[in-house]
């Protein structure tokens, strides 16, 4: 999947990667894709429930060697 | 604009770790887009007690208490296994090693994205607290009928 920017949440366990990623959306056009990369397995649950409850597209995730890469497109 | 999902809490407790989970819990959904109030009560207004100067309070029971109380995130001990604080410093280890954020650092999130808080007032004044006891972020002062008022209006209302 392409992505317009990346978030790079190796290493942080939550809150982390979900606080980070609301903070790098509002940089975000609407319609564009961040891809955010993070080792903490939470991510896999944490983040299309903050894309429910924030409104914003969660378009998948992909697994590669214990990194996650999730996908999020910023709602218009 | 849609009108924010609300999430209060009361926070009775001055444990450190409870102290985590509360702010962990309010950073959350704040950066999920809800609308978080804190209300500190009781041994929960340690946790927003200034960590450095004095609190000056009135009165010889008072004064004792806030020496033995002095509260302050430096100061908070874990719930369980403090050990005379070798467990509360070992902790702070363990979350320094995977990089967690410390408290002081969630309590400076939660205040930039916009989480209130507040501290009750009659537990101000059981414990002979000025207003100057509390660190910058504690926005304001105020009552049960105010928590209240907020939890009736919140979707999420938890005690910690």
């Amino acid at each position: 999947m392409k992505a317009d920017q990346t978030l790079d949440c190796m290493g942080l366990y939550c809150p982390m990667p979900i606080f980070k990623t609301a903070q790098k959306m509002k940089e975000l056009k609407a319609g564009e894709v961040l891809e955010v990369v993070a080792d903490d397995k939470g991510i896999k649950k944490d983040m299309p429930a903050w894309c429910n409850s924030t409104g914003n597209e969660c378009l998948g995730l992909e697994e590669k060697d214990g990194e996650f890469h999730v996908f999020v497109k910023k709602k218009p | 604009m849609a009108e924010k999902e609300k999430l209060t809490l009361v926070v009775f407790s001055g444990d450190f770790d409870r102290a985590l989970a509360a702010f962990i819990l309010a950073t959350t959904a704040a950066s999920m887009d809800m609308e978080v109030t804190m209300f500190f009560t009781f041994w929960g207004l340690n946790i927003v007690k200034k960590n450095e100067g004095k609190i000056k309070s009135k009165g010889i029971l008072r004064k004792m208490l806030n020496a033995i109380n002095r509260g302050g995130t430096k100061r908070l001990t874990l719930s369980k296994f403090n050990m005379m604080g070798a467990g509360t410093w070992m902790m702070k280890q363990l979350m320094k090693d995977i990089k967690h954020p410390t408290l002081d650092e969630l309590i400076k999130m939660a205040h930039d994205m916009g989480v209130k808080m507040i501290a009750c007032t009659t537990s101000c004044g059981v414990m002979g607290l000025p207003e100057d006891s509390f660190r910058s972020e504690v926005e304001s002062l105020a009552g049960a009928a105010y928590f209240l008022d907020e939890a009736r209006n919140s979707k999420t209302t938890l005690f910690i």
